[in-house]
């Protein structure tokens, strides 16, 4: 497929791993904040490219990790109810709240949909009037205009038995949080690229300053992510911290004006807990006040505010890059995707659950399973 | 779950505000997709879509910037080497 076979021509990633073995002179440890990188990098084994000392360290980029237990018990309540239709991706349907998970309440006989867009939950919602379909609003920038857009287009034809269940997420704090905590090991970030797609890089620029730490904003594909560490190690070696853009395809500085401006007007900033970070000040995006009507908890009551560690789990250490999975006692024993105890073993874009799926072999080599 | 991918606009269906759909193929795949946070795309684009909505247009020109990247820093380094 054009625009994305190009990005996996295994000769322009040699040279690139080539180039980046030439100018290391030191250790560093890069940072790729999404899930869906880590994911990749895992999968074409990119980090077994690269010279010792560099550590890539496995961000908290996946919205279906760092979703809080008290949202997912909140999702499993309104799903258990009469009367409620509940669409969701598919993704969250197996992420463990304090007693089951989504997809038990379907077994037991509740009304799950899984959707690709919001936009067809609202049409489930077209299509039966007499319920109330909620839909599992996840995700970060990159998702969180589509889910608001679903709420304008709502109240454009008129639709009172559609809600949001909000448990939208945005990057940079968390990402100041993990730079200005005192074990930070982070010596350079990839920024997740379709999340800059709609939030743009202004932001980043703040932080990159701040901290002195350089952040590229970096794509997908096998040769975006090489690229991108080959950028940020070049700034790393010379000195420099400033934010560079290897996803210029998709990522202009401002971002996407029109999907940014649907944001603010049906959005609002809030503090919001994360499934192994904890509570960070201003990172969440709930319904604003304006649109209240189709916000499920005015509809079905309140998030009750808990805290969500299990006792062995580090995933909050690997959701930070100071650990790293096979630093856990539980992986791949107590912890496996079918069974996860923590929030980075949940998802396919979790750190924990990409080694159990790619790097099994390695752990036997070293003699731990 | 930000998996975006891109696809070429072969359609544009109906064109007021909100409900500004399109056709787009992926690889093969055709699927209807919400047009309306791109609003200058036209018939013949590449968009990069994510759950059911074109999030931003391929700029081909960027598109190429990789490949000539690493001519760039092979010349830089062979100056370096000159020096
Ligand atoms: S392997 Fe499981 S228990 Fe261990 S850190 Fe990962 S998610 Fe937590």
């Amino acid at each position: 497929m054009k625009y994305i076979d190009e990005y996996h021509n295994p000769r322009a990633v040699a040279a690139f791993a080539e180039k980046i073995k030439s100018i290391t002179s030191r250790d560093w440890n890069i940072m790729e904040v999404c899930g869906g990188q880590t994911h990749a990098i895992v999968r074409h084994g990119l980090d077994q490219l690269l010279p010792d000392r560099i550590t890539l360290l496995h961000g908290p980029g996946c919205p279906v990790c760092v979703t809080p237990l008290s949202i997912i018990d909140k999702a499993i309540e309104i799903a258990g109810r009469e009367n409620v239709i509940f669409c969701s991706f598919g993704d969250m349907m197996r992420v463990p709240g304090s007693a089951g998970d989504l997809f038990s309440v379907k077994s037991a006989g509740g009304d799950l949909r899984v959707v690709y867009s919001p936009l067809d939950a609202l049409r489930i919602a077209q299509e039966n009037p007499d319920k109330e379909v909620v839909f599992f609003g996840i995700g970060f920038e990159t998702t969180a205009p589509a889910n608001a857009m679903s709420i304008l287009q709502a109240g454009l034809v008129g639709l009172e038995n559609f809600s949001v269940l909000s448990a939208m997420v945005l990057i940079p704090p968390a990402m100041e949080v993990i730079l200005s905590s005192d074990n930070n090991k982070v010596d350079a970030f990839l920024a997740a690229g379709h999340v800059c797609t709609v939030s743009g890089f202004e932001q980043y620029e703040e932080l990159s300053a701040g901290y002195s730490v350089p952040i590229v904003v970096t794509g997908f594909e096998p040769l975006d992510i090489i690229q991108g560490i080959y950028m940020s190690l070049a700034q790393l070696e010379d000195g420099r911290a400033m934010v560079e853009n290897q996803y210029s395809r998709s990522v202009k500085r401002e971002g996407n004006a029109e999907a940014r401006r649907v944001m603010e007007d049906v959005l609002t900033i809030v503090d919001r807990r994360w499934r192994g970070l904890g509570m960070i000040e201003s990172s969440g995006l709930a319904i604003s006040d304006k649109y209240r009507q189709y916000d499920a908890e005015e509809k079905f009551g309140k998030v009750d505010d808990i805290s969500d560690q299990s006792g062995e789990c580090i995933s909050a250490e690997i959701l930070k890059g100071t650990r790293k999975p096979f630093d856990c006692p539980a992986f791949g024993t107590r912890c496996t995707p079918e069974n996860p105890l923590g929030a980075t073993m949940v998802s396919s874009e979790g750190a924990c659950s990409a080694y159990y799926s790619y790097r099994k072999l390695d752990l036997q080599k070293t003699g731990l399973e | 779950m930000c998996l975006a991918i891109p696809g070429k606009i072969i359609g544009i269906e109906r064109d007021d505000s909100l409900m500004h759909t399109g056709r787009v193929n992926f690889g093969g795949v055709i699927k209807q997709i919400n047009l309306s946070l791109v609003p200058d795309a036209n018939i013949g684009d590449y968009v990069i879509v994510h759950a059911g909505f074109a999030i931003s247009m391929v700029d081909e020109d960027e598109a190429q910037r990789v490949f000539e990247y690493l001519d760039e820093i092979d010349g830089m380094m062979e100056e370096a080497d000159r020096q």
